[in-house]
């Protein structure tokens, strides 16, 4: 186990107070707080050797270029990729979606033909789809929804046929913690030659992730949600895909050579980022993903179990309170309606009480309407979380009880 | 505490739990979707107006404490009200719940409805507040699509 308390002090946010409260900050689905190290590396590189990279035979251009490509080095190490040249630098899960839906997939689309997502998506892993479906006339397939949470992959080997061009899904659920059985997906669907993309936005944070292991062909995640910037993320894919799929966006950078007739575009991962990239994001990234590394995602993994379960066992004392997502595998999300009583003002409530949580449909607005409900109340912890922050949260929800009941 | 006891009086309360005017009117001059999409709030709101004078307002929806009570007063508020004083109350409304400076007499014509004073220290709940009003502007204007606040 590590030090909670030095784990704390890395991050300085968690020391302020709201409304005279300390915070108890509970959103860390939506977004995480950044620890000292990743603050300081970004004023390292501004102090000391930014300039812009890959294109200067100056000093400080050749710094910034080697942090920035120590970087892909390091997201290439985090998630066990086995060659550097497979990580696409992108702003974040969103934009990687977006890349591989017009760059791989649409190319290969006919009339007809169908994508495999699931019911519990993000709608970031719903809208890239759907609108290269309609530009293409494709289908798009979904994976049901069981009561606890979990997907029906019993339903898979009927959703699966030659039609199916890529199966996206989620690794973890955001608004239920539903960890999915991705390896047996992705297992299924190369059965038929199938590629899978995986959704890794909540995952990557909470459990160590083997790209390699898993076979996926795409695995994307944002740095701000492993305690990076925001505004930057990546894209993993097989090289041999790579090297197959059109350019995503023109300009510098994803090119060799340009006249008016020809371009030459640039050899991977190259061809996929153009324009100046976001050089300080990316490396804030790196220095968040060393944290994590150095913490050890295992250890993290550990003690945020024993948080959930901690949390899941309290919540589900109180009277009223029905937690949404119970599978037997999750991360560490608790979902949850109050009898009587709109997330809305449970969240203001618990906001007055110095807990963050979340309120809303969570951008999985399938999932809302699985369970016949317009929003709820989302706590989402991490490894800075603590036992005695649960104890406050259900004091929080206590007294939202006892004002609106 | 006591800024919520502010956003969440005992009339918002009682409303909320026992909402007024909650049904659908099968006769009505005037009719519109009201929707909060960041929340998932969604009214539908019946006005039955003649001759310039509203004659019976009723709405149906669900939606947080705030938007709920907010629909319930203001359809007795506005009961028996014309047209013309309405949109005007749809602005001292709005000014209340933003936090712009009110004079004694607009407060005073809002009536009841000043306990949603409270909301402005709530940035992030003008608009459950307000969700109703912008559904009636919509319904006066006979705009069919959903209102969507501000
Ligand atoms: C499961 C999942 N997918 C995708 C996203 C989108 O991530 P971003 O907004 O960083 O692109 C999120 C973030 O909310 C998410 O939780």
């Amino acid at each position: 186990m590590f030090d909670i308390n030095k784990v704390r002090s890395d991050f300085p946010i968690l020391g302020t107070a709201v409304y005279g409260k300390p915070l108890v900050y509970v959103d860390n689905a939506a977004s995480t707080q950044k620890p000292q190290q990743v603050i300081d590396s970004i004023t390292d590189l501004y102090s000391n050797h930014y300039a812009n990279i890959h294109r200067g035979v100056h000093h400080l251009s050749q710094k910034s270029t080697a942090l920035y490509e120590g970087a892909r080095e390091t997201v290439k190490n985090f998630i066990n990729a086995s060659k550097v040249e497979e990580i696409v630098f992108v702003r974040g899960t969103t934009e990687g979606v977006n890349l591989v839906a017009s760059s791989y997939l649409e190319p290969l689309l006919e009339p007809g033909d169908e994508i495999l997502i699931s019911e519990m998506e993000h709608h970031s892993n719903i809208i890239p789809w759907q609108l290269t479906a309609e530009r293409t006339g494709a289908l798009l397939k979904i994976i049901p929804l069981l009561e606890n949470g979990e997907l029906d992959l019993s339903a898979l080997p009927d959703l699966l046929s030659p039609k199916v061009k890529l199966v996206a899904v989620t690794h973890m659920s955001n608004s239920l913690g539903t960890i999915n059985d991705v390896s047996l997906i992705i297992g299924q669907a190369h059965g038929l030659g199938i590629p899978v993309l995986i959704d890794g936005a909540q995952s990557i944070a909470h459990m160590p992730i083997d790209v390699q292991k898993l076979d996926c062909d795409f695995f994307v995640f944002s740095g701000h949600k492993i305690y990076g910037p925001t505004g930057i993320g990546a894209l993993y894919a097989k090289e041999n895909h790579l090297l197959n799929m059109k350019p995503y966006q023109g300009g510098g950078d994803m090119i060799l050579n340009v006249s008016f007739e020809k371009t030459e575009f640039n050899d991977i991962p190259y061809k996929f980022e153009a324009g100046t990239p976001n050089i300080e994001g990316t490396i804030g990234m790196a220095a968040a993903l060393d944290y994590v590394s150095e913490l050890g995602i295992e250890a993290i993994d550990k003690y945020e179990q024993e948080l959930l379960a901690y949390a899941s066992k309290r919540f589900s004392e109180i009277e009223g309170l029905q937690i949404i997502g119970t599978a037997p595998n999750k991360g560490c999300i608790i979902s949850f309606v109050l009898e009587g009583i709109h997330p809305h003002d449970v969240g203001t409530i618990m906001d007055m009480e110095g807990v963050a949580v979340r309120t809303g449909h969570h951008c999985t607005q399938p999932v809302m309407d699985y369970y016949n409900i317009s929003a709820t109340t989302r706590v989402s912890l991490s490894f800075y979380n603590t036992i005695n922050e649960i104890d406050e949260i259900t004091r929080a929800i206590a007294k939202v009880k006892e004002l609106m009941g | 505490m006591s800024e919520l006891r502010e956003l969440y009086q005992e009339v918002i309360l009682d409303h909320n739990k026992n909402p007024r005017n909650f049904k659908k009117l099968e006769l009505h001059s005037h009719h519109a979707n009201g929707h909060n999409p960041l929340c998932g709030d969604k009214l539908e709101l019946f006005l039955d107006v003649v001759e310039g004078i509203i004659k019976d307002i009723s709405f149906v929806g669900s939606g947080c404490a705030i938007s709920t009570s907010s629909a319930s007063l203001m359809t007795q508020f506005l009961k028996g009200k014309s047209i013309v004083e309405t949109r005007h109350y749809f602005e001292d409304f709005h000014d209340l719940v933003t936090g712009k400076e009110l004079d004694e007499e607009a407060l005073e014509g809002l009536g009841k409805l000043a306990v949603f004073a409270g909301v402005q220290e709530f940035p992030a709940r003008v608009k459950c507040a307000s969700l109703s009003w912008h559904t009636l502007i919509n319904a006066l204007d006979s705009v069919d699509e959903p209102a969507a606040t501000e």
